[in-house]
C-alpha cells in the first residue's frame, strides 16, 4: 500500500468499516476525521443507541442523579458516517474484504476497525437469568432496568461478584438506603484486580457502609416464586439470602464470536493485534488491514514483558482508538505504538480508587503513604524487584508520580523517604493474589501468554 | 559578571518582564549555584515535582532548611499553627477535606456557582464606582476591592464589618510586598498588628456563627462535626487567613494581569467584548501565560531526588517556578503568544498536586466576570503608561497600579 499513491488514495476516498459504535469505535472515527480521511466511514453497532458512556451506568444512573438516556458520548469533532445502528456483525470474509450483518447486508471496507467490546457475563443457567429480577450491568438499557428497579425500593439486592462493578452497584444500593448482600467467592472485594491486601481494606469499607458481605461462597442457584419473579439465592455455605432483586456482576465475554472461522485471531481472550492494533491472523501473520482497539483488543506490551494484555479500561479504549486511526492512515515508517500505562478508576462508598500499571502482576505490596487501616493511602506492587503497579484510595494525586517509577522500572521495594509514610510502610508485605488459575468475577486486566493465536482459555463459571 | 538567574528573579528591575530570564534559566532545567535553592524552571520537571511525595510542604521541615530567600519570616505565621499550605499529609489532608466540605463537590456542589449573582452584582458595583473615566487606577478601584469583598461574602463576614476587614486585607498585602524604602519595622509592625486585629475579630466572629450558623462557609467550618472532627478555634483561623490571604492576592493579579493582557492584545479585547464566552478560554490562558504565582518557594527534598541528571539532595530548598513552565516550548507551541484559541492548555497558574489551587473554581468566576464585564461596559480602553508600576514580590507578580482611560463607561 506503500509508495505507488495509493494510501493517499485511500485516505481521500477509501472504505472504512468500524465494527463496535461505542467509545473506542467513536473516538477512533473521529481520529480518522481529525486527520483528514475523507473517505467513506460506516459505524456498525448492534446496541441501537448512539455511542455512549458507560461509567455512569453503575454510579450516577443507579442513585437516579443522572438518565441512563443521557450518558450520550461529547462529540469531540463531526465524523460523517453511515450509522447502521441495532445490527450486529456476524461474520467477516478477510480475503473477500467484507463484514456480514445480521439482516443479511455485507459491507466492504478497504479498513476494518474492530472494537466490539465485551458483553456482560450472564447467569451461567438460563432459566434462572430469565427470573424476573435478575440483571446484568453493561449497557445502557440494563442501566435503565436497573435504575428503575432499585427506585421502586426493592426489600434487598443481591450483587453476585465483588469486583469492581459488582462493588460499585452495591455502594450505590446502600447510598439509595436499600439492603444489600454482596457474594464473592474470592476472599475478598476486588482480591483479583489489587490482591488480598487491598482487598480487606474494600471488605471492610463495604461493612462500614452495612454491606452484608459474604466471602468465600458461591452462589448454587437462584429462585424464583410462581409468578416467575426471583425470591432467594442458595449459597454454597449452605444459606439462604432472600431477595428480589439479583444484579451478576461475574465479569465480561468478549464479543469475538463473530470472527469464528474467519482466520483472524481472535478468541475468547479477545482479538490479538500487534503494538499497532494490527490485528494477527490464526498463523501468527499480521493483517495489513485489520486493526483492533478497546476491550476486545489484546496487545503486547514492552512495559509487562511483551505479554498480550488485555484492558478493560476507558482510557485504554481512548488510546487505542486512536493509535488505530493513526495507523490505518499511515506508512509503515510512520505507524505509532500503544504503549500507554494501564490505568483506571472507580468511586465506591465515597472512595475514589485509582490504579496504575498492572498490579494483578505484582507478588508483593508496600504501603508507600497513608495508612490502611484510615482507608486513606498509597500501595506500591512489585514483581521481580520492580515497580509494576501502585494503587490508591482517596490519595489519586500521587498516582502520576507512581506512574514514572512504573515506566521507567524502579527497584521493588522503594528505599526513599515520602511525606506521610507510616510505620506499615516499612517493609512490603505478600500482595495475596488468588491463584489465576481460579477465575473470580473475572479481572479487568488478563495477561494472555505470548502467542497471538493462543486460544487457550476457559472459564468455569461460579457455581 | 552577569548577576544569578537567582538575583534577576528577585531583582525589582526585572518585574515587569521576567520571561527571558525565565527562557535563560530553561536552558539549565536544574539551576543551583552556593548553597541556595534549587530553581527548577521546565514544565516536565516542575508537573514531577508537584507530583512528588519525596518533596514536603511543611513548614517545620522548611524552617529547618536553610538558604530559601523567600522562605517566609517567622512573625508572620508563629502566632496560628500551619495552615494546610504548609502541611504534608495526613495533616494536610485532613484539614483541606475538612475545608471543602462546605466550599466545593461533593458535598457542597453549589456553593461557586451560587455565588455567580453576586460576584456580578459586586463587579457592576465597582465599575459604577469608577468615576472618572479619563483616568482610573483599575487596581485601587476595582481588582483591589473585589476579591475581598468575594471573601467577605464566602465567610459570611457582616456587611457592616467589611470596611473593616478591606483596611486588615490591605495591611496584609502591604507587607507582602515589601517598598525597601519604608522602614521595615514599621511596616513589619502595620501588619502584625492588622493580623493581631483580624485574627481577635475572626475569633470573635467564630464563636458567634457557633452559637447562631448561617449558611456561610465560616458557620459550616466553626460547627462541622465529621469523621474528620471538627476544627479547633486556631486552625480554623489559619484556615480563613489562607483564604483571605491566598485567594486575594492572586486574583488581584490574575484581573489586573488579565486586563493589561486584553489591552495589549486588542484583538482579544473585542473579541470578549462581542462574545463573553469567551472569558472562559481567555482566562485559562490567562493562567498560562501570566499566572498570579510565578513560583513555589518553600519545598523541601526528604530524600535525594533525580531531576534531568541533577541530583537534588535530601533536605535541600526547592523553587518551582511555575511561570517558566508555562512558558516551556519543549510543552507549548508558540509559549509566548497570548492566544485564547490554544487547545492545549493544561498550564501551571494553579500548581497541581495535592497543593494545587484549593479555591480554582471561585477565581476562574471571579476573573470571567470581571474580564467580560470591564471588556463590555469600557469604552475604547487605553492604558495610560505601559509597563504599569509592579508590586515588588516576585512571586505573587502584578501591576501595582493600572492606570487606564476610556471614553465613557457603559451601563
Amino acid at each position: 500500500m506503500s509508495g505507488d499513491g495509493s494510501l493517499e488514495r485511500f485516505r481521500r476516498e477509501g472504505r472504512v468499516v468500524v465494527v463496535g459504535a461505542s467509545l473506542a469505535g467513536l473516538r477512533a472515527a473521529e481520529t480518522l476525521r481529525e486527520k483528514g480521511f475523507a473517505g467513506s466511514l460506516t459505524m456498525i453497532g448492534d446496541e441501537p443507541h448512539e455511542p455512549y458512556d458507560r461509567p455512569p451506568l453503575s454510579k450516577t444512573v443507579l442513585l437516579g442523579r443522572a438518565a441512563a438516556e443521557r450518558t450520550a458520548l461529547p462529540r469531540l469533532k463531526e465524523v460523517d458516517a453511515t450509522w447502521r445502528l441495532g445490527v450486529a456483525a456476524t461474520g467477516l470474509d478477510m480475503a473477500g474484504r467484507r463484514v456480514r450483518l445480521t439482516d443479511g447486508d455485507e459491507v466492504p471496507y478497504d479498513r476494518l476497525l474492530i472494537a466490539t467490546g465485551v458483553r456482560a457475563r450472564p447467569w451461567p443457567r438460563e432459566a434462572e437469568a430469565e427470573l424476573d429480577g435478575v440483571f446484568v450491568l453493561r449497557t445502557r438499557d440494563d442501566g435503565a432496568a436497573l435504575a428503575r428497579r432499585l427506585a421502586a425500593g426493592p426489600k434487598r439486592v443481591l450483587v453476585v461478584g465483588a469486583g469492581f462493578t459488582g462493588s460499585e452497584i452495591a455502594a450505590a444500593c446502600r447510598e439509595r438506603g436499600l439492603a444489600v448482600t454482596v457474594a464473592e467467592r474470592g476472599a475478598s472485594p476486588l482480591v483479583g484486580a489489587l490482591g488480598g491486601v487491598v482487598g480487606a481494606v474494600a471488605a471492610d469499607l463495604q461493612r462500614r457502609h452495612g454491606v452484608d458481605l459474604r466471602c468465600g461462597v458461591m452462589v448454587t442457584a437462584l429462585e424464583g416464586d410462581a409468578a416467575g419473579r426471583v425470591r432467594a439465592a442458595r449459597l454454597s455455605d449452605g444459606s439462604t439470602v432472600e431477595t428480589d432483586v439479583v444484579v451478576v456482576s461475574l465479569g465480561a465475554t468478549r464479543n469475538t464470536e463473530w470472527l469464528a472461522g474467519s482466520g483472524l485471531g481472535a478468541g475468547p481472550r479477545g482479538i490479538a493485534c500487534d503494538a499497532g492494533c494490527r490485528a494477527f491472523d490464526i498463523r501468527g501473520i499480521v493483517t495489513d488491514d485489520v486493526f483492533a482497539a478497546g476491550d476486545v483488543a489484546r496487545c503486547p506490551h514492552p512495559l509487562f514483558g511483551y505479554q498480550f494484555l488485555s484492558l478493560e479500561h476507558w482510557g485504554n479504549a481512548v488510546s487505542q482508538a486512536r493509535v488505530a486511526a493513526h495507523n490505518m492512515l499511515s506508512e509503515s515508517t510512520d505507524r505509532i505504538p500503544h504503549l500507554e500505562v494501564p490505568a483506571f478508576w472507580s468511586s465506591q462508598f465515597g472512595v475514589n480508587i485509582k490504579s496504575v500499571g498492572v498490579p494483578s502482576l505484582g507478588t508483593e505490596i508496600l504501603i508507600a503513604q497513608g495508612s490502611l487501616e484510615e482507608r486513606r493511602f498509597v500501595g506500591v506492587y512489585g514483581y521481580q524487584g520492580r515497580i509494576i503497579g501502585a494503587v490508591s484510595f482517596d490519595q489519586a494525586r500521587w498516582l502520576p508520580f507512581y506512574q514514572e517509577l512504573i515506566e521507567t522500572t524502579a527497584p521493588f521495594p522503594p528505599e526513599f523517604a515520602t511525606v506521610d509514610r507510616r510505620a506499615e510502610g516499612r517493609r512490603p508485605l505478600d500482595a495475596d493474589f488468588p491463584d489465576p488459575s481460579v477465575p473470580t468475577h473475572g479481572p479487568t486486566v488478563t495477561l494472555s501468554g505470548y502467542s497471538p493465536a493462543d486460544r487457550r482459555m476457559t472459564f468455569t463459571p461460579a457455581h | 559578571m552577569t548577576p544569578s538567574p537567582l538575583h534577576q528573579i528577585l531583582d525589582y528591575a526585572n518585574r515587569a518582564d521576567p520571561y527571558p530570564i525565565y527562557e535563560e534559566l530553561r536552558r539549565t532545567p536544574v539551576h543551583h549555584e552556593g548553597d541556595g535553592p534549587y530553581v527548577v524552571s521546565t514544565y516536565h520537571e516542575i508537573l514531577g515535582l508537584l507530583h512528588d511525595p519525596r518533596v514536603s510542604s511543611d513548614s517545620r521541615t522548611v524552617a529547618r532548611t536553610p538558604h530559601d530567600p523567600l522562605a517566609e519570616p517567622d512573625q508572620q505565621e508563629s502566632a496560628l499553627p500551619p495552615s494546610f499550605l504548609r502541611l504534608d499529609p495526613p495533616e494536610h489532608d485532613r484539614l483541606r477535606r475538612m475545608t471543602n466540605r462546605p466550599f466545593g463537590p461533593p458535598h457542597s456542589p453549589h456553593r461557586v456557582d451560587g455565588m455567580r449573582g453576586e460576584l456580578r452584582d459586586i463587579v457592576t458595583g465597582l465599575i459604577d464606582g469608577i468615576g472618572d473615566p479619563d483616568r482610573f487606577d483599575l487596581v485601587d478601584q476595582f481588582s483591589y476591592p473585589f476579591p475581598v469583598t468575594v471573601i467577605c461574602r464566602l465567610l459570611g463576614i457582616p456587611r457592616e464589618d467589611e470596611a473593616r476587614f478591606h483596611t486588615w486585607a490591605d495591611a496584609i498585602a502591604a507587607s507582602l510586598d515589601p517598598d525597601p524604602d519604608a522602614d521595615p519595622a514599621e511596616r513589619g509592625k502595620g501588619a502584625h498588628d492588622a493580623r493581631m486585629q483580624l485574627g481577635m475579630y475572626l475569633a470573635g466572629l467564630i464563636e458567634e456563627r457557633r452559637r447562631n450558623p448561617g449558611d456561610d462557609m465560616l458557620s459550616a467550618l466553626a460547627t462541622a462535626q465529621g469523621e474528620d472532627g471538627s476544627m479547633t478555634t486556631m486552625e480554623l483561623l489559619s484556615t480563613a487567613a489562607l483564604l483571605l490571604i491566598a485567594g486575594h492576592e492572586t486574583t488581584v493579579n490574575l484581573v489586573t494581569n488579565g486586563m493589561l493582557t486584553l489591552l495589549r492584545n486588542p484583538g482579544s479585547l473585542q473579541r470578549l467584548r462581542a462574545d463573553h464566552r469567551l472569558a472562559v478560554p481567555i482566562v485559562e490562558e490567562l493562567l498560562r501565560f501570566e499566572p498570579p504565582v510565578q513560583l513555589v518557594p518553600q519545598r523541601v527534598t526528604l530524600a535525594d531526588v533525580e531531576v534531568r541528571g541533577v541530583t537534588i539532595p535530601k533536605g535541600s530548598s526547592l523553587w518551582l517556578v511555575l511561570a517558566s513552565g508555562n512558558r516551556d516550548p519543549r510543552r507549548f507551541e508558540n509559549p509566548d503568544r497570548f492566544d485564547p484559541d490554544r487547545r492545549d492548555i493544561q498550564h501551571l497558574g494553579l500548581g497541581s498536586g495535592i497543593h494545587s489551587c484549593f479555591g480554582a473554581p471561585l477565581a476562574r468566576l471571579e476573573a470571567q466576570f470581571a474580564l467580560s464585564e470591564l471588556a463590555r461596559r469600557l469604552e475604547n480602553p487605553r492604558l495610560l503608561e505601559d509597563p504599569p508600576p509592579y508590586r515588588r514580590n516576585a512571586v505573587l507578580r502584578g501591576p501595582r497600579h493600572l492606570r487606564i482611560a476610556c471614553d465613557g463607561i457603559r451601563a
